[in-house]
């Protein structure tokens, strides 16, 4: 019974001098180095427009419809999609009859809205909704079915739109770990900042 | 399968077998309490004073039994520490969003996952926690959980290494070191670099970013009279979550915690933001438990047993990363012929930055390990890629594995495995010259059997009852599999989820939370006693010089032997659970049947 009371004082000093050493010094330390080296990362690689205004991160995916914009993957996150308070995938199987509904549904209208061939086959990250719901990118291939819409919406010349994608895509690191991905929200705002 | 992705995949497994030496080195210092470090002008002191504080003396050491006790206390008191504050949360600081306290099964259940080292994440992190909670209530044990399970894997390790004695070393200082030696310096500088990716380090309220292109929907709600309906709705706005994400996510990966500070955790763009984050993440989830199968040659003067067992989790590693890899690069063949680019694998709940082959890796990795963080969502995977993470988990997270945990898993098979082998030649088995006895299985076996009861009996339970079928998001067999899922999860101590389950209904049945949260304490110290049993037992032993007659624990008949144990006990015990699930849904999947 000794040897039982005399352990109690350790666990309740451990797990108070943990929590001021792990969660008070070592967070604010980290905040601290990041604040100093890496200000713009660590506060969420937000973007600014000359007003002052946030208008997005870089780092997250908006939803655009417009013909004259690239669009995003479609996202399950929140109600709305790209909800940023709300991540997450759809989480259906491989045999959910919704997912395949969907899958459907956004195929013809990804066909339909790009002037595609009823048998061109379509992107796979068109079509599917990404793990957080806030994937900023979409593949170069995808991208590239999409040019001929936007530069007709605009009146610009496909190839100025195609150097634009070139320009906004995030390489593999090293050309070799990931996959290239057109940044949608930094094409469109380039796109935008055109005119 | 392009060729660069075969490229990072040696690469992946070239730089752990590297760094596993020099973690090794590293791990023998700090598990050592009269090790010296080169951290130790700064640490020392520190060292010093906790355990004035602590009243505790570092040199008396703890027989098996004061050990274990000090390690439950020491648990018991962090799910209090953890249940009170999610519970008091709305009066707390740091609260700017001003989220509402949890309820009692929620914060029940998230307080046993996080002490557990498991993270099954029943909330969702940026509307639920408070930057407080998130920091201090949890970040703790992702510390703490891990430091427990570095320090049993060392006791059990002790009790191979040491013959003819009586105690394990002291838990305190094995706990403290660990975590001030090992874990916060690692963190530190691992955290800012995540943060160079990208990655958000603040303490500001959410951001609001003005959309570039407004935006209109039409938005299912509930009318006043519980009927469905759609509105047009226009979304101008994008709210931000932000929060000290950072610091938390260094140590989630490295103390293969895996808990997200969003609920799309490593998926999200801000707590994975760049290939290179996610591969630098991978490893982290590896390097302790690498390095800990290299002080295990170390201190049982085998370097190559030490080697051996890590070449068995590696073959285990490999094939399961082959096998993930080949099912998500062929993709779904029912979407394939809907039109979707059949070379594209299967994206659906994928991030494109990570594409399939960083996906189904990190799937495999997380799920080696007892991680349990996420880069894809493991629900929306084909059939035999989502076999792959949870039968990684059913195989008792052995193939290098939770911090500690992964270790003391592996030492177990290594009992059977040597047991077995004794019955073979009719020998009584040896284990590093002490002779194992009935006892000692009779613990290895207790450890196996309560994970294996703990997941088929709850998932059997869930299956067979209402509020179990009540939380599914998929119907068929992919529904059973997500139940099956849940629970090999939680005892498992993974954290991971087919994350369509929902265990937190807006009605408030708790049988979810607190079912998985019983797993999640069955799992961690059910398994720990009888672990803790059995280095009691091999510590007291005396060492029998080798003989002709006596089984080599290294080379490639001990390895091919463990590899057999390991895999059988695995299959015995969950084949006929996978058939209903994942098995017989791929062969529906060829079939294009839909549910």
């Amino acid at each position: 019974m000794k040897t039982i009371l005399a352990e109690i004082r350790p666990a309740l000093v451990a797990t108070l001098v943990i929590a001021v050493v792990c969660c008070g010094f070592y967070p604010l330390a980290v905040t601290g180095i990041a604040k100093l080296a890496f200000a713009r990362q660590a506060d969420g690689s937000l973007i600014v427009d000359k007003h002052g205004v946030i208008i997005g991160s870089s780092l997250l995916g908006q939803n655009f419809s417009g013909e004259g914009y690239f669009h995003p993957r479609p996202s399950a996150a929140g109600t709305t999609g790209y909800d940023a308070t709300s991540s997450g995938g759809s989480n259906f199987g491989p045999t959910s009859q919704k997912l395949a509904d969907s899958i459907r549904e956004r195929v013809a209208a990804y066909r339909t809205s790009n002037g595609l061939a009823a048998d061109q086959p379509v992107p796979a990250d068109a079509v599917t909704a990404s793990g957080s719901g806030l994937d900023p990118h979409i593949s170069p291939a995808n991208a590239a079915l999409q040019v001929a819409r936007v530069a007709k919406a605009r009146a610009l010349p496909p190839e100025k739109v195609t150097t634009l994608i070139a320009s906004n895509t995030d390489r593999a690191a090293f050309g070799l770990l990931g996959v290239d991905g057109v940044n949608v929200l930094k094409l469109n705002l380039a796109l935008d900042a055109i005119k | 399968m392009r060729p660069t992705d075969w490229l990072q995949l040696g690469l992946f497994i070239g730089i752990l077998a590297a760094i596993t030496k020099p973690l090794g080195i590293y791990l023998t210092q700090v598990l050592d309490p009269a090790g010296k470090t080169w951290l130790d002008p700064v640490l020392r002191p520190l060292e010093k004073l906790t355990y004035r504080l602590m009243g505790v003396n570092p040199w008396r050491e703890h027989g098996w039994k004061g050990y274990t006790f000090a390690m439950l206390l020491f648990s018991a008191v962090g799910v209090l520490f953890t249940y009170a504050i999610l519970r008091l949360q709305h009066l707390l600081p740091l609260n700017p969003q001003g989220l509402p306290a949890l309820s009692p099964a929620l914060a029940f259940n998230t307080a046993v996952s996080f002490t557990t080292n498991t993270n099954w994440q029943s909330y969702s992190g940026e509307s639920t926690l408070s930057y407080f909670s998130q920091m201090v209530a949890l970040t703790i044990h992702n510390f703490t959980s891990a430091a427990v399970g570095i320090a049993v894997a060392a006791a059990l390790v002790r009790g191979i290494a040491r013959h003819s004695a009586a105690t394990l070393g002291n838990f305190w200082v094995d706990l403290i070191r660990s975590t001030y030696y090992l874990l916060l310096p690692i963190c530190l500088v691992f955290a800012v670099f995540l943060v160079s990716q990208g990655m958000i380090q603040n303490f500001k309220p959410y951001d609001t970013a003005k959309l570039v292109e407004p935006i209109t929907l039409p938005v299912g709600t509930i009318d006043a009279a519980g009927k469905p309906s759609t509105e047009p709705q226009t979304i101008t706005g994008q709210t931000i979550a932000q929060g000290p994400m950072a610091s938390q996510a260094a140590i989630k990966m490295l103390g293969t915690n895996g808990g997200g500070f969003t609920n799309a955790n490593a998926a999200h763009p801000f707590e994975n933001p760049t290939p290179l984050s996610n591969f630098m993440q991978m490893l982290a989830i590896l390097a302790i438990g690498s390095g800990l199968t290299w002080y295990l040659g170390k201190t049982t003067n085998n370097q190559a047993h030490g080697w051996s067992v890590w070449a068995v989790m590696m073959i285990l590693f490999v094939t399961g990363v082959l096998t993930c890899w080949w099912a998500e690069a062929h993709g779904n063949p029912i979407h394939q012929a809907m039109g979707v680019v059949a070379a594209d694998g299967n994206m659906e709940g994928k991030e494109l930055r990570f594409g399939i082959f960083n996906s189904s890796l990190f799937a495999t990795v997380t799920t080696a390990a007892s991680c349990g963080a996420v880069n894809s969502m493991h629900d929306s995977f084909t059939p035999i890629g989502g076999l792959v993470p949870l039968f990684m988990i059913e195989l008792g997270e052995v193939v290098i594995g939770g911090v500690g945990a992964g270790l003391y898993g592996m030492l177990v098979f290594v009992v059977l495995a040597v047991f077995i082998a004794g019955l073979m030649v009719g020998r009584t088995p040896e284990y590093l010259g002490k002779k194992i006895h009935a006892f000692d299985v009779k613990m290895a076996m207790l450890a196996l059997l309560v994970l294996t009861a703990s997941i088929l009996g709850f998932s059997a339970w869930a299956a067979a009852s209402a509020w179990g079928r009540a939380g599914l998001n998929n119907a068929g067999p992919h529904g059973f599999s997500e139940i099956l899922y849940a629970y090999s999860s939680c005892t498992g101590n993974n954290g991971s989820a087919f994350a369509g389950l929902t265990a937190t209904p807006a009605d408030g049945d708790s049988h979810y939370n607190v079912t998985l949260a019983l797993a999640m304490l069955i799992g961690r110290f059910l398994m720990i006693i009888p672990v803790m049993a059995l280095a009691g037992s091999l510590v007291k032993k005396n060492i029998a010089p080798p003989s002709a007659g006596t089984f080599p624990v290294a080379g490639s008949t001990f390895a091919i032997l463990l590899l057999g144990t390991v895999l059988l006990v695995g299959a015995l015990n969950f084949l006929p659970a996978l058939a209903l699930g994942p098995i017989v849904e791929h062969f529906l999947m060829l079939h294009e049947k839909l549910f």
